[in-house]
């Protein structure tokens, strides 16, 4: 399987702070990839920083084996790379509709039919398509913000804690919606909800005080009840 | 009076497109009032006072506020917005510092009175003028506003990062927000001046642009109905505390009431009114649409 991104040792300040001490991960095309910790961990900076949001003072970003560390985000999105915030990002004063188009790069077929599928699993969208996105409920955010990044034919999503906050049948969806979008492209997962990852990861890398300090397959994970406990907190 | 607001309204409503729709908060607005109004005031006083010179003066007080926009932009757009604000404060200052000086040209703070063509001189085509490009602007807006790229605008201002990473290139619509602003602003100076038919560098002053930004929170940000109608209540107030400051000292300071209202309005009214109204009937709308035609709305 070929590697579709490659995090190499990246560091990152935020403002004074030391936030990313030597992060490195790979992901594989068409995997999902699992970034797992505790809060504060780094999870959330090491995906700003691969969008550029957080720019790395040291290290080095591939994709698609073009350096990308030093390009500005609007070139690294545009380069097909998804983002899928955990503050969700909805632009509150566009409704539903705008919300969706101004997310569309390109109105083909191939858009269209994604839309369809999208907004057959949140029919919430639908009921809501003339309404702003502020007045949405958190659920229906998150499934905004999913279908947004679903929209386009993104070579990699970054999805950050898109079960956040949300009640359990919303998480279900949301799961479900990933479980879709991973048949299409590859994803890099940070997530809190340990059988949500599970349900959903192929790979795990753990991240520690901004430092990547384990990897693995997911089902080894499972198994391994030290190592959850030492780094994730699960008894 | 109502020409008047119709030149304020004109002059807010740039305003507006800047704050309300982009979100940059520009405290030298007046920099391009002030380009309009001397363009037009110089021309005029130096050449005939044909409706030829007239438009000629009006393009070339909109093609220096373009340039000048574009440059002032590209210095200052990549700033946040706190220090946005302070440095177009500071270079319309440098402005009105220069028009102060260079008295060659604009006679400083004394000013110049001008002749205006005929059409302009008679107060019923002069009114009718300024409605028609009021109306114009605020079409011309609308039209921009609701257009993707006024979608993109309203998105830059909620969440500048995030338009960023759906692969925006946010500060090329940031410079064409301050552009065209720029340009609808000096238009709004051409036509003050020539109400008055006198310039001076006060349209470079500080007030100018706090007139501009009171009418637009008062009257609702990024509605642009919103500033013409905190255009037309500043203007009224205005009169009316003027006249009633005729029989009570306490009205002659009726920029302190100005204050106050300022004040007010952004404690407790900061949606303005427009802002307000479409708030409560957003609430109240629960919007649901039928599903059949979704594909083609998407696609149209």
């Amino acid at each position: 399987m070929t590697t579709l991104l490659e995090v190499n040792d990246i560091e990152t300040y935020i403002g004074q702070y030391h936030i990313l001490q030597g992060v490195s991960f790979q992901v594989k095309k068409g995997e999902v990839t699992v970034l797992l910790g505790r809060n504060g961990a780094g999870k959330t900076t090491s995906l700003r920083s691969i969008m550029g949001l957080n720019p790395i003072q040291d290290g080095r970003i591939n994709f698609n084996g073009e350096d990308i560390s030093k390009l500005a985000t609007y070139h690294i999105a545009n380069r097909g790379i998804g983002f899928v915030p955990e503050d969700q990002g909805i632009f509150g004063e566009l409704t539903v509709e705008e919300n969706m188009k101004i997310a569309m790069q390109k109105q083909d077929d191939a858009t269209l039919a994604r839309l369809d599928k999208i907004l057959t699993l949140f029919p919430d969208l639908k009921t809501y398509w003339k309404k702003q996105g502020g007045y949405l409920s958190g659920g229906q955010k998150q499934m905004l913000s999913i279908a947004r990044a679903y929209l386009n034919k993104n070579e990699l999503l970054l999805i950050d804690e898109p079960s956040k906050g949300l009640a359990p049948i919303v998480v279900e969806k949301v799961m479900e919606s990933i479980m879709e979008m991973k048949d299409e492209t590859t994803i890099v997962l940070v997530e809190q909800n340990f059988r949500m990852a599970m349900g959903v990861g192929d790979t795990y890398y753990i991240i520690d005080d901004g430092r990547s300090v384990d990897t693995g397959n997911m089902k080894e994970l499972a198994d391994n009840e030290e190592l959850k406990r030492k780094y994730l907190g699960i008894a | 009076m109502l020409t008047q607001i119709f030149i304020l309204a004109i002059f807010a409503m740039s305003y507006d497109l800047l704050l309300g729709y982009t979100g940059i908060v520009s405290f030298g607005h007046a920099m391009f009032f002030g380009i309009g109004a001397y363009s037009t005031g110089v021309l005029l006083s130096r050449f005939e006072p044909t409706l030829l010179w007239l438009i000629v003066s009006m393009a070339v007080g909109m093609v220096i506020a373009a340039i000048v926009s574009y440059f002032v932009g590209l210095l200052t757009l990549r700033l946040s917005n706190h220090f946005y604000a302070m440095l177009t404060l500071a270079l319309a200052g440098l402005f009105l510092v220069v028009a102060e000086k260079w008295r060659s040209l604009t006679l400083g703070n004394d000013g110049f009175t001008f002749r205006v063509p005929d059409i302009m001189r008679d107060r019923l085509s002069f009114y009718l003028i300024c409605l028609l490009l009021m109306v114009a602007v605020f079409f011309l807006l609308m039209r921009l506003t609701n257009s993707p790229m006024g979608k993109v605008l309203v998105a830059v201002r909620e969440n500048e990062a995030r338009t960023q990473s759906l692969g925006f290139k946010t500060i090329h619509y940031k410079l064409i927000s301050s552009v065209v602003a720029g340009v609808i602003a000096s238009v709004a100076g051409s036509l003050y001046v020539m109400s008055l038919r006198f310039v001076n560098t006060s349209v470079f002053a500080l007030d100018v642009t706090l007139d501009a930004l009171l009418m637009t929170i008062l009257g609702g940000v990024g509605t642009l109905i919103g500033p013409i109608i905190g255009a037309a209540i500043i203007e009224v107030s205005h009169h009316w505390l003027t006249e009633l400051g005729k029989f009570y000292a306490i009205f002659e300071r009726w920029i302190i009431f100005f204050g106050i209202l300022y004040i007010l309005a952004v404690m407790f009214f900061p949606k303005g009114i427009v802002g307000s109204l479409r708030e409560i009937r957003w609430k109240r709308k629960p919007s649901k649409v039928k599903t059949k035609n979704k594909n083609k709305r998407i696609a149209g």
